[in-house]
């Protein structure tokens, strides 16, 4: 145990016990900032995507609730997938009143990295229900193999 | 209440839905994005609710409570694992108590895109009536 001249600098903080706690408070919330817990960590990007993947495949899911399939643009160059589209939302009666007004309309565009190779031609995209989904079925190096042992 | 004083639609308090009783995979509820505006003739409701199938969608109007509940479809096969998740699906649930009288008969709904439209015509209003007393 270190035992401190009760009026030193170092024992300061002894007078205001907060500050010690708000400094506590600081950290942890950095902390957690740094290493989020969950699994969902949403980009900040419209749409927000879900990638799965089985072994033939990559599926990328997104919803897109009012938005035409004319208006979704979907490109791929190398192993980047570029989303982009426009949300619209078509007026109505100029004398309706609105009492909640929350659904957005606009344009948005975003990259996805892919985990990895992928075979550019054989890309599927459909909509259903207002969710979009691609598949890009992995490249023939990207599988998974299973590798038989031979007896010598 | 006696007079029909606010025109708005309230939200009623979103409530946590009992997974006993329901899908024992039903564990999240979401409230779905909704647009409402009104005319003299009607009311119309757009809600965002993308993954629900048309028959996983439940439309309940009880004595001037409106109700949605929809249920995401799960497509996800056995084998299939996730390498991003930004979002999640459950259910969409959210309630709203009208103001106006509504003519049961004639609302109608359609989704389409993921988008619910839902059609509420307001009921014609008790008019006055003339009664012509004749002379006996």
């Amino acid at each position: 145990m270190i035992l401190r001249p009760f009026f030193s600098s170092t024992a300061r903080s002894w007078q205001s016990p907060f500050a010690e706690l708000d400094r506590m408070r600081r950290d942890l919330s950095r902390l957690l900032e740094e290493y989020p817990s969950e699994a969902e960590l949403p980009s900040g990007v419209f749409p927000l995507t879900n990638i799965t993947e089985d072994k033939d495949c990559f599926y990328l899911h997104a919803e897109l609730p009012g938005v035409r399939k004319e208006d979704i643009e979907i490109s791929i160059t190398g192993n980047s997938l570029s989303l982009s589209g426009e949300r619209k939302i078509s007026p109505e009666d100029e004398k309706a009143k609105y009492l909640r007004r929350e659904r957005e309309s606009g344009k948005f565009r975003r990259m996805i990295k892919l985990p990895s190779m992928i075979e550019v031609e054989k890309v599927e995209a459909r909509t259903e229900n207002g969710v979009l989904t691609i598949i890009l079925p992995k490249a023939e190096a990207a599988k998974p193999k299973q590798i038989a042992i031979k007896a010598a | 209440m006696a007079e029909n004083v606010a025109q708005d639609i309230q939200v009623k308090q979103k409530q946590e839905v009992s997974p006993t009783a329901e899908h024992a995979q039903t564990s999240v509820i979401y409230t779905p994005l909704v647009d409402i505006f009104e005319n003299d003739k009607e009311l119309t409701v757009l809600a965002d609710m993308p993954g629900v199938k048309p028959e996983d969608l439940k439309i309940d109007l009880r004595d001037d409570v409106l109700t949605l509940v929809g249920d995401e479809a799960h497509s996800e096969k056995e084998d299939e694992r996730y390498l991003v998740r930004e979002y999640g699906s459950g259910r969409y649930y959210r309630q709203f108590t009208l103001s106006d009288k509504i003519d049961q008969g004639k609302i109608e709904a359609s989704l389409s895109d993921g988008v619910l439209r839902l059609t509420l015509p307001k009921a014609e209003a008790a008019k006055p009536r003339q009664i012509t007393v004749k002379a006996g």
